[in-house]
């Protein structure tokens, strides 16, 4: 017990440590005025210019058209998997509606998979679709993040910066360099990192084994350190070659961490706010640390039902104990607690145990992270999130006082929270709306592996991963049916542009805004009153509209196994 | 034509400049270097200084691959310790295109994932814990380490924890007519720690320690009957 709370606070501390490192590296890479070499020929081989200045609508629609032409050049890929190299399974092509869902899925920095990585996808597609994307729609979000927070640093300013030159320099500055250092660490924990498909073993039993190989460790570091998440293989980072070590499990939960963390410091740096920086670094650490509590606790003192059917979940020095179904023994209930509160907190999305078999509450802390979608959050949009609650937050505090509300030097006026309302409400219409739809929908039912109220719990994690662009799930539901495939890619699409679009606007609008000298009316934001305050208004503006889903789902199911009823 | 819808045209024909093309070969380039040039060139330098490892921590005898000390199989013999419960499924052997369970099936990794209420599941740790009592001599009201009676997420988890191990010691021992010390000392010698002594959990390596058993035997000179050898894991 102590020493798993040890462990948490080291692997805190630690990443507090690197957000200060990386953060200055984003700072530097946002605003630096050389370019690389690689940088110049890249932007050359594109035909763009560097020097051009782009506006927000400009920005958005550069962002938003290369997003579209990648996920078409994925898609293609996926649906020619038959016709390209190291395909040594002799897997099938996807479907054109699951290709469609996979595509949507890896640009939009989901990676909901609707289909198992070794029985579906052969290396070529493994690296030139899959891998690919999730290069792209991690990049992507953090140049986003880029753009936003230039734009709230601006002055009188028409431009935001532009997207080429973001994100071709996170590229070759960030990504590229820190995968590859990353994959070499993880090969030498035992990831595979081949072209080889399989390797057939003769066990010590004499039976046969297909052990299925790949390019492992480079897909796995962009995995994380891009917050995307899917998996190489079915079972995700569950599986020993995606995750063979606690070693490898910490820096999986480092890499994720990484970036959605180090904007803050980014962030205080590129306005002179410091102080700013930590306050929305600390209301991120206080909500991840409250929902740890939940997890852990919930995981460790286990299931009841268990202990009757005779299992002994009480942790000793020689067994971890707690509800240790869907869980690898190498990372036990601490391990898993943490990586399950950080990959739905920075939404990720990849998993080191299986969901589905969390208990309710356990399952309750990866729902409610992604329906507030900004603890931590994903690489870039978890930052953009969080700043359009903290809008809000002074836009509230500001009607209570009945004054304009000011945000870093700028009027906050009725343009603004026109466009904060519309990404807040696209969020929880999508995940609601969608549930609803499919509660109606009469084949729901034969894709639920367990009923009740875990079933509901299925369908709603579904649509909140996908919308939060998350991607894990409650696995035992087979998503991989026209309808679903439909209508998850379509509500990642939506949590992603509906977010990202409008608080560019946000920025482009904030950047043309005079600054407003502070006044002694101004309502001061580097406070801890304002970081409690802002950790208020996410919890209720984001929490409360998904209650009533939530009291269906978990909660029900909590009181069910309480009592010690079972589901047929 | 008024001056405000002249500013739109110039406005809209500056957003639109210079769009379609460079999307069109960024993706092209992204791919290429992404998707192409950053795996290989992570397979090339990971086959060159790390291969074993890179090649899926294979264990041979002689040029006989009998598994990847990561991924864990499925035990049945006495004489051996036997691995977690695992929920992966193969294709039925009848042809029908059904799957049937095959533990330890490391083409096609999966947990149960049934919920906390589900009763197959509460039914099944019910029978496991019965067998595991059963298998191992234990009094019927022994409360069993819960990782032997609950199925790992990977469905391929290469560990159990110590006390799965220790109670497991006797039965393995006699099977082998063997001190129960000596496995023992096995488990301790083949006991993983935790990193820094605070992450993950002390677990035993189940092949590992079942291939130290074997070695051991076979040094001995009275070799374990291998009463298991070819037995087909469909249950």
């Amino acid at each position: 017990m102590e020493i798993n709370i040890v462990g948490f606070a080291l692997v805190l501390t630690i990443m507090g440590g690197l957000a200060v490192l990386m953060g200055k590296w984003l700072a530097y890479t946002f605003e630096g005025q050389c370019h690389w070499v690689l940088e110049r020929w890249s932007y050359r081989a594109l035909g763009v210019n560097p020097t051009e200045r782009m506006g927000w609508a400009r920005y958005g629609l550069v962002l938003l058209v290369s997003n579209a032409v990648m996920m078409g050049f994925g898609y293609l890929v996926l649906r020619l998997q038959v016709v390209l190299p190291l395909n040594g399974l002799g897997n099938a092509a996807q479907t054109p509606d699951l290709a469609f869902n996979t595509a949507a899925s890896f640009i939009t920095n989901t990676n909901w998979q609707a289909y198992g990585g070794e029985t579906s996808l052969s290396n070529a597609t493994q690296m030139l679709a899959i891998t690919f994307l999730m290069f792209c729609g991690a990049t992507a979000g953090v140049a986003a993040a880029g753009a936003f927070i230039r734009g709230l640093a601006r002055a009188s300013s028409q431009d935001i910066g532009n997207y080429w030159v973001d994100f071709m320099r996170i590229l070759w500055r960030v990504m590229l360099p820190l995968c590859f250092v990353m994959a070499l660490v993880y090969v030498w924990q035992g990831m595979p990192q081949t072209l080889d498909s399989q390797v057939m073993a003769t066990t010590l039993e004499g039976a046969r084994q297909q052990i299925i190989l790949g390019p492992v460790a480079s897909f796995e570091s962009i995995k994380h350190i891009g917050t995307n998440g899917g998996g190489f293989f079915s079972m995700n980072a569950a599986h020993p070659f995606e995750n063979p070590t606690p070693l490898t499990n910490t820096l999986h939960i480092l890499s994720m961490l990484l970036i959605p963390s180090s904007l803050t410091v980014t962030f205080g740096l590129m306005l002179a706010r410091r102080r700013q920086g930590w306050v929305f670094f600390g209301a991120f650490l206080v909500m991840f640390v409250g929902f740890l509590v939940l997890m852990y606790g919930a995981e460790q003192s286990g299931n009841p039902l268990l202990t009757q059917a005779g299992a002994d979940q009480v942790l000793s020095s020689t067994q971890p104990g707690g509800n240790m179904e869907g869980k690898e023994l190498r990372f036990g209930i601490a391990g898993t607690a943490l990586f399950v509160t950080t990959t739905t907190a920075a939404t990720t999305g990849s998993v080191n145990a299986m969901h589905d078999s969390l208990t309710p509450m356990g399952g309750f802390v990866p729902l409610a992270q992604m329906m507030l979608n900004t603890v931590f959050g994903g690489d870039g949009v978890g930052f953009i999130n969080l700043i359009q609650y903290a809008i809000l937050t002074v836009f509230l505090a500001g009607m209570m006082i009945g004054r304009t509300p000011e945000f870093l030097g700028k009027k906050i006026e009725v343009r603004e929270i026109k466009l904060v309302m519309l990404s807040v409400l696209a969020h929880p219409a999508s995940i609601l709306g969608f549930t609803a739809l499919a509660m109606l929908w009469p084949d729901t039912g034969t894709s639920l592996a367990n009923h009740g109220a875990h079933g509901f719990s299925e369908v709603l994690y579904a649509y909140a991963s996908g919308t939060a662009n998350n991607g894990s799930a409650f696995a035992g539901f087979n998503a991989n049916t026209p309808f679903f495939n439909a209508t998850i890619g379509l509500a990642m699409l939506i949590g992603r542009y509906f977010t990202l679009l409008p608080l560019l606007a946000v920025a482009g609008s904030l950047a043309a805004k005079k600054t407003v000298p502070d006044s002694p009316g101004t309502f001061p934001t580097a406070t801890p009153l304002f970081m409690g305050l802002l950790v208020f208004v996410v919890l209720i503006v984001g929490g409360l509209t998904f209650l009533p889903a939530l009291a269906l789902g978990p909660v029900v199911e909590h009181f069910q196994m309480l009592a010690g009823q079972l589901q047929p | 034509m008024n001056i405000s819808t002249t500013v739109q045209n110039e406005i809209q024909r500056e957003l639109l400049r210079g769009l379609v093309g460079p999307c069109l070969r960024g993706a092209l380039f992204i791919a290429a270097i992404t998707g192409i040039a950053y795996p290989l060139a992570t397979t090339g330098v990971a086959q060159l200084l790390m291969s074993e490892a890179a090649s899926g921590s294979l264990i041979k005898q002689g040029d006989r691959v009998i598994g990847s000390r990561l991924i864990g199989q499925y035990f049945t013999a006495t004489h051996y310790f036997h691995a977690r419960p695992s929920a992966t499924t193969g294709a039925n052997p009848d042809g029908s295109g059904s799957s049937v369970s095959q533990p330890y099936n490391a083409g096609a990794s999966l947990g149960s994932n049934q919920g906390p209420t589900n009763a197959v599941l509460i039914e099944t740790v019910q029978r496991r814990a019965q067998d595991y009592r059963v298998r191992n001599g234990l009094p019927m009201d022994t409360a069993v380490p819960v990782d032997a009676v609950t199925a790992s997420a990977s469905g391929l988890d290469p560990h159990i924890s110590v006390a799965n191990a220790l109670l497991q010691a006797k039965r393995v021992a006699s099977a082998r007519q063997l001190p129960v010390e000596n496995v023992q000392t096995l488990i301790s010698q083949h006991t993983e720690g935790r990193l820094l002594g605070l992450l993950g959990e002390l677990r035993v390596n189940v092949l590992l320690l079942n291939i130290a058993l074997d070695k051991q035997a076979s040094e001995s000179a009275a070799p374990a009957s291998a009463n298991a050898v070819g037995e087909h894991h469909v249950q």
